[in-house]
């Protein structure tokens, strides 16, 4: 065994990159967040179906698109690797376990949460990215270039409350996610201070906060502009 | 006051054990938690039945030797040992659940006992400085800041008892080690073989079988002796560093 | 048999040295064809295991507990003594030295203790190389403070837990030594006997706890590091498995018992609080740096505090008897432990207690904190403190503690040579399990300091010095001495569960204890002690007659261990009663009510008494006898120790 997969194989190394790719996973959420946001400039959908191009024809987005989906599945795999361990390493549960007392909820139920938002993925690429990749989508003209017209699949998916619903529940979801796992990333790569733990940690929460809220908030607009 | 126990029975390591409910009366406020189950066995004893079995030796919260898990945390409802909680933290009529610590690096020895010897096996894989009795410098001639010296003390306060491991969802050794691991790698002379007592101290803890790291501070909450969760971190710093700089392909 | 203390010849100064330099050496290649057995892993069996197996030797190191880590040496708060003269406050070897046997009351051997002071410099350097993180400075130098009944500050100190740092420091050079492959480790494993071939130490019988197999492990040489025996008391201040079986049954093979009457009781302990107690904890000696001790001057006034009807607080300074200062001025609140428990229980037994049982006296702190500020204090005392609130329910920086004596360490144990060697040939003794170096009476901030002086700097010379004159060759565990030992200890554990009697080993234990309190505790006389003799002899009778212990010898059973462990107490508190009843003299642990000064201090003889008494094994319910080992002061000269 060489010392890389020595080091990445240990329990150390398992989290080291569930924090990798989760800060990584951290910073796409901004990048889809400021793109989301077009799709409430009231200009028919214009500079999101003008984005959404520029995204599929750019080499380096869509290499970082790629990147992201094989960490999104790192993520995923290391977290079912450690999971599995974790579950072994206590083969006879206590009949009675007071957790709430000594940590967060979200801290114990990452699991739990990751798969929730795992299925929303699942849903959401099938309902947007698959149908642009693999559909056919219909065409629109922005300035002198033909695009996909992305934001009418929006607009029509975002017409349904049960999807909306099920979008809003699952950035709570999320927020509940990032409420740990921003700052237990930083604290999985070892960088922890006394200044900057304390700043780590309210950012963290803020970010879980700000962030799902505002990916929530374009399918209700939305939702209320249909109706 | 009078209260019912509802405590793990376990005759052996193979035995599958279960819960058995015992009635205590007339129990005063100022009893230790141990001393409670003391009585306990005196009465168990007069009636000819096998007493509890559990670890204890120092009773005043410094060996580390008593465990136990009692209504669901590790040390009771006060963040001490066992030997230090007293029977005020109870109310009278209440029903007190005794389970022994449990992690499969922790297997159960009889009712309440268990064996914690990973603990010293992750110690002899590296948690030392090498030095022989003897040839050492004066002491005096290592200065070490005092703020260095008093957080290398945090960490140094540890007094493995597995607290950490009990209250961790993942039954995670990480606080016990990163507390041995900062402690020498704070200090100056630690520093000389931090790498590779990081790297061994981990792989011997991974290879107890313990549960990996979900940062969710319980052990830290839980720990009578209140180690830091930055010890965590800092291991984690040692250990990457280590990976990535030392000459061990 | 003449007992021989081999201590070497020439000026004080030199004897360590010399001695050193005229030991027989192994060769660094033959060591590794030597066993060394260390039973016990406190400060003394750690330091010894790492460094004899760092040295070369194979080392068998067994203990009790889950771990090594758990030794009651850990429990140990106030610090360690040294004669570093760091604070340049005119600290030297001569001084401690002079110190300690002095403080000692002038019972212990002058040499041992010299060495004691002159390798006590080194611990402190071994234990700052292994990462004990010792006070310090803000200059990043190691810091000092006074301690009990010392007038220099040659004191260094882990917060309130000096022991179990340095404890740590040991254990961790110990398991560096099980990871190299030279010490196997034993935890779980209580020694049961010490097995004698030719007239030497040759190995010993064990029990595993879990699985209740007796074995049988030979060994060239065996060290019994192994602690003291305050738990005969049933209340003291020692774990709840400290006990005195290894080195009680090496007694009865032959090694001296030497001035078992000589127990300290520490002044500074939280009261008892009722009959439930398991064991009494000690609050630090240092903190008598800072508290004042007090009770009221009035019975009245005390009367209406154990009623409650009044405060500590609402009491003015000139209703407070600050007892230690008024008839101490030079020492005040540090005089030695022995004077200040003797005290407490003088107040006390005046009436002028301050709690329930009326055994308490004040160790208040409101001045130091109007000086200091609540900060200062937290920060020097804040552990302390924490632990006190948390056993009482009292918080003792609005309120005074309460204090009282509690049994802490035993200076009496197995009689050994300079070398550290019992009088079985190949049979050691180290730290508290020995008698060697505190005379009568233990300063504070000296048992560390003696264990791992033993441990690390004494007897890795002095056991080469008997193993360069043995054979290789040891006998095998076949050997019917061993067998023999083995059919021993099973007999007496299986007589043990067949007795199936009405009352516990509990009963028993806590029966014994309230005997050696009232009788062979703070104060003694010769009344009572005929008398708790005779009822000693009587409980011990019922108890192997009526005790009853339940379970299999195959399994894990306290109270069959426990059991075993009474039995020996047993044994051992008859040796103590004779031991105060011979020494018919009162000096540091030992206070005869019949020899006082007129104000009430004791009062040695040194005309008749300045010998070590040791004691033989004649076999059982016979009176054991008595050997002398004459006492020689050269370079001290013997005072009434004054405190004034």
């Amino acid at each position: 065994m060489s010392w890389v997969t020595k080091t990445l194989n240990s329990t150390l190394g398992r989290k080291l990159i569930m924090a990798l790719t989760g800060i990584f996973l951290i910073l796409f959420l901004v990048v889809h967040l400021a793109g989301n946001l077009q799709l409430l400039i009231p200009d028919e959908g214009e500079s999101f179906n003008l984005y959404a191009h520029n995204m599929s024809i750019n080499y380096f987005i869509r290499s970082v698109s790629i990147i992201n989906f094989a960490f999104i599945l790192l993520h995923v795999v290391y977290s079912i690797v450690l999971t599995r361990h974790n579950k072994k390493a206590r083969p006879v549960a206590y009949a009675e376990a007071k957790g709430s007392t000594n940590s967060t909820w979200a801290s114990r139920n990452m699991g739990i949460l990751g798969t929730l938002i795992f299925i929303f993925l699942l849903v959401h690429l099938r309902g947007f990215w698959y149908r642009l990749k693999f559909g056919l989508p219909d065409k629109v003209m922005v300035g002198d270039a033909e695009v996909d017209n992305a934001f009418i699949i929006v607009v029509e998916a975002f017409k349904n409350p049960i999807y909306v619903g099920f979008y809003v529940l699952s950035m709570v979801f999320l927020a509940f996610h990032l409420s740990h796992g921003f700052a237990s990333a930083f604290q999985t790569l070892g960088l922890n201070h006394k200044k900057y733990t304390p700043i780590i940690e309210k950012v963290g929460l803020g970010f879980a906060i700000l962030i799902p809220t505002l990916f929530a908030l374009i399918p209700i607009v939305m939702y209320l502009q249909s109706i | 006051m009078n209260l019912t126990l509802k405590v793990w029975r376990q005759k052996n390591a193979s035995d599958k054990g279960g819960f058995r409910e015992y009635k205590v009366k007339d129990i005063s406020e100022h009893m230790s938690f141990l001393e409670m189950l003391d009585v306990l066995n005196e009465e168990l004893l007069e009636k000819g039945e096998d007493p509890v079995h559990f670890d204890h030796d120092c009773r005043e919260g410094i060996c580390g030797m008593c465990s136990l898990h009692i209504n669901g945390k590790p040390h009771g409802p006060l963040q001490t040992t066992t030997c230090q909680l007293h029977m005020r933290s109870f109310n009278d009529g209440e029903t007190i659940t005794i389970e022994p610590f449990r992690a499969k690096a922790f297997p159960v020895v009889k009712d309440l006992v268990v064996d914690r010897g990973a603990f010293d096996r992750i110690i002899q894989s590296g948690g030392y400085v090498t030095v022989n009795t003897g040839g050492v410098p004066d002491a005096n001639e290592i200065p070490i800041p005092k703020v260095i010296a008093d957080e290398a003390f945090d960490s140094a306060t540890c007094i493995g008892c597995g607290a950490c491991v009990a209250a961790c969802k993942n039954a995670s050794a990480m606080l016990f080690v990163s507390a041995k691991i900062s402690q020498l790698a704070l200090l100056p002379q630690g520093k000389v073989e931090r790498k590779e007592r990081a790297e061994k101290m981990v792989a011997q803890m991974d290879a107890e079988g313990f549960g990996a790291c979900t940062n969710t501070g319980a052990c830290s909450a839980e720990c009578p002796k209140e180690i830091k969760l930055s010890n965590i971190a800092r291991m984690n710093r040692e250990y990457f560093t280590a990976s990535v700089t030392t000459e061990n392909v | 048999m003449i007992l021989d203390s081999k201590t070497p010849s020439g000026p004080l100064a030199e004897k360590w040295t010399n001695h050193k330099f005229n030991v027989k050496l192994v060769n660094p290649a033959n060591k590794r064809k030597y066993e060394i057995i260390v039973v016990g892993t406190g400060l003394a069996g750690a330091s010894a295991a790492a460094s004899l197996a760092e040295l070369g030797y194979n080392v068998k190191a067994f203990c009790f507990q889950d771990s090594p880590r758990r030794a009651h040496s850990i429990a140990a708060q106030g610090g360690i003594n040294a004669a570093k003269n760091y604070q340049n406050d005119g600290d030297s070897v001569f001084r401690l030295f002079y110190d300690t046997v002095k403080g000692g009351d002038y019972r212990s051997r002058e040499a041992n203790v010299y060495r004691l002071a002159e390798v006590s410099v080194n611990i402190i350097d071994q234990c700052v190389a292994q990462g004990v993180p010792f006070a310090r400075e803000y200059g990043g130098l190691l810091a000092n403070r006074s301690f009990g009944g010392a007038q220099v500050s040659r004191t260094f100190y882990a917060r309130g837990q000096t022991g179990q740092q340095l404890l740590l420091g040991a254990y961790s050079a110990l398991s560096r030594q099980v990871a190299n492959g030279k010490v196997k480790l034993f935890p779980r494993t209580e020694m049961l006997d010490v097995v004698i071939i030719d007239g030497k130490a040759q190995g010993i019988v064990t029990r595993n706890l879990i699985t209740g197999t007796i074995e049988s492990h030979s060994a060239h040489a065996v060290l019994l590091c192994t602690g003291g025996y305050g738990n005969v008391f049933f209340l003291s201040t020692n774990a709840m498995g400290s006990n005195v079986t290894a080195a009680w049954r090496a007694h009865k093979k032959g090694a001296y018992f030497a001035n078992p009457c000589y127990t300290q009781i520490h002044p500074t302990c939280i009261p008892v609080s009722g009959d439930h107690q398991s064991k009494l904890t000690l609050m630090s000696e240092s903190l008598r740096n800072d508290g004042r001790v007090w009770v009221p001057k009035t019975v009245e006034i005390a009367e209406k505090l154990r009623k409650k009807e009044i405060k500590p607080a609402d009491i003015p300074d000139e209703d407070r008897d600050y007892y230690l200062e008024n008839k101490y001025p030079s020492f005040g609140n540090l005089v030695p432990r022995d004077v200040a428990s003797r005290n407490a229980k003088y107040v006390c037994d005046e009436g002028r207690g301050v709690n329930e049982t009326g055994e308490a006296v004040f160790l208040d702190f409101r001045d130091a904190i109007l000086r200091d500020g609540e900060d200062l204090v937290r920060s020097k005392y804040g552990n302390l403190f924490d632990m006190y609130h948390q056993i009482t329910g009292e918080n003792p920086y609005k309120t005074p503690m309460m204090i009282y004596p509690a049994v802490h360490y035993t200076m009496g144990g197995l009689w050994v040579d300079y070398n550290l060697m019992t009088t079985i040939p190949g049979l050691y003794a180290l730290g508290e399990a020995n008698f060697s170096d505190h005379g009568a009476n233990r300063l504070g901030a000296s048992a560390l300091m003696q264990g791992l002086a033993d441990g690390y700097f004494v007897i890795p010379y002095t056991v080469g010095n008997y193993l360069a004159t043995q054979p290789y060759d040891k006998p095998s565990e076949d050997h019917p001495a061993f067998k023999q030992s083995e059919e021993e200890v099973k007999e007496k554990l299986e007589r043990l569960l067949s007795i199936k009697g009405e009352k516990t080993v509990d009963y028993y234990h806590k029966k014994l204890g309230k005997i050696m309190w009232n009788y062979c505790g703070m104060a003694r006389s010769a009344d009572g002690l005929a008398k708790a003799k005779s009822m000693i002899k009587e409980l011990k009778e019922e108890f192997w007659t009526n005790v009853r212990v339940l379970g299999t010898e195959e399994e894990l059973n306290q109270s069959l261990e426990k059991a075993n462990r009474v039995a020996d107490f047993l044994e051992l508190g008859e040796l103590m009663i004779d031991d105060a009843l011979n020494r018919n003299e009162s000096c540091g642990g030992h206070f005869r009510e019949e020899y006082q000064t007129p104000e009430g201090e004791a009062l040695r003889d040194d005309e008749n008494y300045a010998y070590v008494a040791a004691w033989e094994y004649k076999g059982e319910n016979q009176d054991e006898q008595l050997h002398k080992e004459e006492l020689v002061f050269e370079n001290v000269k013997l005072t009434q120790r004054s405190y004034k």
